[in-house]
């Protein structure tokens, strides 16, 4: 490719028609008061990792909620799973456990388990090892 | 009622005795398209326009870029103005849409401050011991075009039908942002419904294309383009509009401002050399037309002559459609009748 010492910035507009929402849907059936948040950050200023890092709670399950899981597993990482989120919810959403989902769906594991879906599969099917 | 209601819609635009002022980028990119403008005003509609040789910038792209002061435009303007004073016109054409834009918000701002405009006089008289009136019409060429463009139909050899379907052409039109989103009253349709293209395309056969992204801006925007590192929003919002008209496979593109045009047409080539690209179906990418080139092209102008061979995206393939008679062997031969240097052939946008 020739170089042009620029590259075509990337647009912010969110394709409905593009989005895979298969994430945002399970997450709603593992955590059903979910549906209840109304996005006024008070999880993201209780936050203990907030302090230290560039943590940002609401931004990473808005992220996740408009089907855009690029980078937020990493992010995710730095959650110590204090619970003080889940002390200061105005709506009673279960932000923990909602942590804990959204890291168990972005890395493709069963919920309960914990186990790779695949291996999991593969074991219902007959063809595992174990 | 309805009638009524468009009315409002609509804008004055003189009927003759015209001042022409070239475009920068218009007469760089597109160097047919005054020249065929103004034969088709004076050989076509037998009208009257002065082609003045010291005409010079308006500033334009300086002043949107905050690189030139506010009051150097405005003695710049000035002294364009003189001229057309000083050659007996009162009619200003400029051939330009950022030219368009920066002459109506002068007019507008002399109108509502005359301290404005006494500094004007002052500061032209100071530099160039010149005079000048404000025009009595603005009009930009493409609201000429459009006014006489059932004068122009009876002339024309061609229509904008795909001669093997019978079908209309599929036509997207782009109207540059400075034609009438500062100032709407200032453009035909204003920037709600722009007609001014739509308009010459309906009347010569064509079909407009209502898509998605028609009133996003070409991606030109002045300080955005530049910094060369800036580039890439610029092209994202060209890439935009073609994500959005793809659908639609338009035969072309028709635009009025020289900016669009250029970025239309030569962003193809860099999308398509970035992201191997292209938005039409076979690879050869959309073409893209100025008002004067189609007209040109409709009443039967040599396409060469018009310069066509000077666009990244190449026409052939909608002279085919049309029928229009070219010469393949005459499209590299210069004004001396020799032939000039074959240009290199894009990588990833396919030339016939």
């Amino acid at each position: 490719m020739k170089k042009f010492g620029f590259e075509i910035s990337k647009g912010r507009q969110l394709n409905f028609d593009e989005m895979k929402p298969d994430k945002v849907e399970k997450l709603l059936e593992l955590v059903p008061s979910y549906k209840l948040c109304i996005g006024c950050g008070g999880c993201t200023a209780a936050c203990s990792a907030a302090g230290f890092t560039d943590y940002n709670f609401r931004k990473i399950h808005t992220a996740f909620f408009r089907a855009q899981y690029e980078g937020l597993d990493e992010q995710l990482k730095r959650c110590m799973l204090c619970g003080k989120c889940l002390l200061v919810c105005p709506r009673g959403v279960n932000t923990r456990s909602l942590i804990i989902n959204m890291r168990r769906i972005l890395n493709n594991v069963d919920p309960v388990t914990w186990r790779p879906q695949r291996e999991l599969k593969s074991k219902n099917e007959g063809g595992s090892n174990e | 009622m309805e009638k009524r209601f468009w009315n409002e819609y609509q804008k004055e635009i003189a009927d003759d005795h015209y001042f022409y002022e070239r475009s920068c980028i218009r007469q760089t990119f597109f160097p047919g398209s005054e020249a065929a403008f103004l034969r088709i005003l004076r050989d076509e509609l037998g009208k009257d326009i002065c082609d003045n040789p010291h005409q010079h910038t308006c500033t334009g792209i300086g002043y949107h870029s905050d690189v030139v002061p506010f009051e150097t435009t405005m003695t710049v303007v000035a002294r364009l103005f003189s001229l057309m004073t000083e050659c007996g016109y009162e009619n200003y054409v400029p051939s330009c849409v950022t030219s368009f834009g920066v002459f109506s918000e002068m007019i507008e701002k002399w109108e509502n401050d005359p301290k404005l405009l006494e500094q004007a006089r002052q500061y032209l008289w100071e530099a160039t011991k010149r005079e000048f009136k404000i025009p009595k019409n603005i009009a930009h060429p493409s609201d000429i075009i459009y006014k006489f463009r059932f004068d122009l139909k009876p002339k024309m050899k061609y229509q904008l039908v795909n001669r093997f379907t019978g079908k209309p052409l599929r036509v997207v039109e782009h109207i540059g942002c400075h034609y009438a989103k500062i100032f709407p009253d200032r453009g035909v349709g204003k920037a709600e419904f722009p007609y001014v293209l739509a308009g010459m395309i309906e009347a010569w056969g064509g079909e407009v294309i209502d898509y998605p992204e028609r009133r996003h801006c070409c991606g030109f925007g002045f300080r955005q383009y530049l910094v060369q590192e800036n580039r890439g929003y610029s092209i994202a919002n060209t890439k935009k509009k073609f994500q959005s008209m793809e659908p639609y496979e338009p035969d072309f593109i028709l635009t009025n401002c020289p900016g669009c045009s250029m970025f239309l047409d030569k962003w193809q080539y860099t999308i398509a050399e970035m992201e191997h690209k292209t938005y039409d179906k076979e690879g050869y990418g959309i073409p893209v037309l100025t008002y004067e080139e189609l007209t040109g092209l409709l009443l039967g102008y040599d396409p060469w002559k018009l310069g066509l061979q000077l666009h990244q995206v190449q026409s052939e393939r909608l002279f085919n459609k049309i029928g229009i008679a070219y010469n393949p062997d005459e499209k590299y031969k210069g004004i001396s009748g020799r032939l000039l240097p074959r240009p290199d052939r894009p990588e990833c946008l396919r030339q016939d």
